[in-house]
């Protein structure tokens, strides 16, 4: 990975403390849920944390529904894209997605792999991100051209990069899931810990708890692997509903916050921490700061 | 059939290096083989040969090799994790459950393959003849094909840029001795890119009778599968349908339904007929559907009688009758 150390990536991204990439191999275990759940945790966890969410799944970007940010488009400055902001003026919440690029909601971006290589490039190197303690990357499933290139351009900054792993407990997913551990550990990313997504369901009704995608396995393969353990996580409905956002913005609201951010999502971040799996999200974060700040957690990560 | 054609060997996928030319321009491109990136890449003199810059020569031999193939569908979906290939897996055992039928399934999702694992074969390799590739068989008249069984182990990851996802795609549809197939289901990665253009383009020629929408209640999902229908539209294939999975989840213990994925904005009915596609059924979220596919089993073979089962076989009835058979 020899590349040179002043690359416009470098630059753009020399006030990023943390970079933490979440991935796993299969699609629908809660990859972008995750993104935003670390995102809001992170900007939580100290009252002048700036946090920076990238989506880089470009067939499928989900972090604009999710944050509540439908429809935003970005702008262009003399010195490059200017994010879009969940929290408003606050400015606190970066986010990027090729969502904001799209004119309508059921456009497809139908791009073979070196156009995608292209907007990964304009992403790390066009967007004002300005400092950030975090930048949360959320990738789409696979280990494929935006993972390549991901690690590609991000070389420069190779030592600031990190992974966390996102599975849910069925075999299925748990082969896959290695699949992307394999990938970290041929880029040498260090891995801040696995997290076992929809593991058991609590009926709302009699509070009974089904397995609806079996459990443990994750925590099992952490242990196999050698892998810290972040946590797992039940399927939450409140939660599902809350970043599947149920009321969609109108157009207005949307032209009047045109500057960045609405008070919806301001909504977002209260509401979210109310959720039942907020709590438990906590102590996945409190590990994953513990993981970045101490340096010998990469030690295991990264063999 | 294909006398003239060498048996082509079952590739080793780690044996191609990751870390090919990074800004490779493109076989067809006019700067194949010429453009800085192809310094040391192993194909340049190929490319820079001129050959590939025709039609791909591949075209006519998948054309026959497709000839004996009566039905191709595709089943796909914008998003990731709502049951593509759980839902390929039963289309292809209810097909094979009628003995007189010859049935194929390939798989192209290459980073993540499950399908071997659902159909219960995750252990067996791909042998080749001069005929091409034998399929890997479930049952006399089930055959499938996947990346899965050409790796050394399940943990490896296929680290692959488009172009050699395509060849790959290219292969499994002209060097597989599929032989006479009544029907060929194609199971899809998620997303819009690489794998879905070849898999259209490839054939193109031999038609593609249709595709299966595969999308969750949410509107994140449906958001995603949103963009699928768009893309089918733009490339010209027949939606055959949408189906609804994990759609409402019953309790094992109080009977109760609940929604685990709330169909805030409609759910998969009101995405039908916004985008003037047919809603094929909804199929309620069975834990033993998930165990199923990770024992692989057949969840229709063990459960025929339960909601879900039922609705699988709704939906495949209308399949069968949309395709006219």
């Amino acid at each position: 990975m020899a590349a040179a150390e002043d690359t416009p990536v470098a630059r753009r991204l020399r006030g990023v403390k943390h970079i933490i990439i979440v991935c796993s191999g299969k699609g629908g275990v809660g990859k972008s849920s995750v993104s935003t759940q670390l995102a809001l945790s992170l900007r939580a966890s100290s009252p002048t944390a700036r946090v920076g969410v990238l989506d880089v799944d470009l067939t499928g970007p989900s972090i604009p529904r999710m944050l509540g940010l439908d429809g935003h488009s970005v702008h262009q400055s003399s010195d490059g894209w200017v994010p879009v902001y969940a929290d408003g003026s606050e400015a606190r919440l970066a986010c990027m997605s090729v969502g904001f690029l799209l004119k309508k909601k059921e456009d497809s971006v139908v791009w073979r792999g070196p156009k995608k290589n292209a907007m990964i490039r304009q992403f790390l190197s066009d967007v004002r991100w300005e400092e950030l303690d975090y930048l949360v990357i959320d990738t789409p499933p696979g280990t494929s051209d935006e993972h390549l290139s991901l690690v590609e351009h991000m070389a420069p900054v190779h030592s600031r990069l990190s992974a966390v792993l996102v599975t849910t407990p069925q075999a299925v997913a748990l082969m896959d899931a290695m699949k992307c551990l394999s990938f970290t550990r041929t880029t040498s990313i260090p891995v801040l810990g696995l997290i076992e997504n929809m593991s058991g369901y609590v009926c709302p009704c009699c509070g009974e708890i089904s397995n609806v995608f079996s459990t443990g396995g994750g925590e099992e393969m952490a242990r196999r692997e050698g892998l810290r353990f972040l946590g797992s996580l039940p399927v939450d409905t409140e939660l599902v509903s809350l970043l599947d956002a149920t009321e969609p913005e109108s157009l207005g609201s949307v032209e009047r916050l045109a500057d960045g951010g609405s008070v919806r999502s301001f909504q977002l971040l209260e509401r979210y921490q109310n959720t039942s799996t907020a709590p438990l999200f906590q102590a996945i974060v409190d590990k994953v700061v513990q993981a970045l700040s101490g340096d010998d957690s990469h030690m295991n990560a990264a063999i | 059939m294909i006398a003239l054609q060498q048996a082509a060997p079952v590739p080793d996928p780690l044996s191609v290096p990751s870390n090919a030319p990074e800004h490779c321009p493109g076989t067809e491109s006019e700067l194949a083989g010429k453009a800085d990136a192809c310094a040391g890449c192993a194909n340049q003199e190929i490319c820079a040969s001129g050959q590939t810059k025709g039609p791909d020569p591949a075209l006519p031999l998948i054309r026959q090799r497709m000839s004996t193939v009566k039905r191709k569908i595709l089943v796909l979906s914008g998003k990731g994790g709502v049951g593509k290939s759980t839902f390929t897996a039963q289309l292809g055992w209810a097909f094979a459950a009628d003995e007189h039928l010859q049935t194929g399934i390939m798989d192209v999702d290459i980073c993540g393959p499950s399908i071997p694992t659902i159909l219960g074969i995750a252990t067996e390799q791909v042998h080749s003849s001069s005929s091409g590739w034998s399929p890997v068989y479930v049952q006399d008249n089930l055959g499938v094909m996947s990346v899965g069984f050409m790796l050394p182990s399940s943990t490896d990851a296929v680290m692959w840029r488009g172009p050699k996802k395509n060849g790959l795609i290219s292969q499994f549809l002209k060097d597989v001795d599929w032989g006479e197939l009544d029907y060929l289901v194609i199971d899809t990665p998620p997303g819009t890119s690489d794998e879905h253009l070849s898999v259209v383009q490839y054939l193109k020629e031999s038609g593609i009778d249709g595709a299966v929408v595969i999308t969750t209640p949410q509107e994140v999902a449906l958001q995603d599968v949103r963009r699928e229908i768009d893309f089918c539209k733009k490339v010209g294939i027949n939606v055959l349908g949408l189906v609804e999975n994990m759609s409402g989840f019953v309790c094992p213990s109080c009977r109760n339904e609940s929604q685990i994925f709330k169909p805030s904005t409609g759910g998969g009915r009101r995405l039908a007929q916004d985008m003037g596609v047919d809603f094929l059924g909804a199929v309620p979220l069975d834990p033993r559907i998930g165990k199923s596919a990770d024992y692989g089993i057949s969840f229709l073979d063990e459960y025929p009688d339960s909601p879900a089962g039922t609705a699988y076989l709704g939906i495949i009835d209308k399949i069968k009758q949309k395709l006219g058979d």
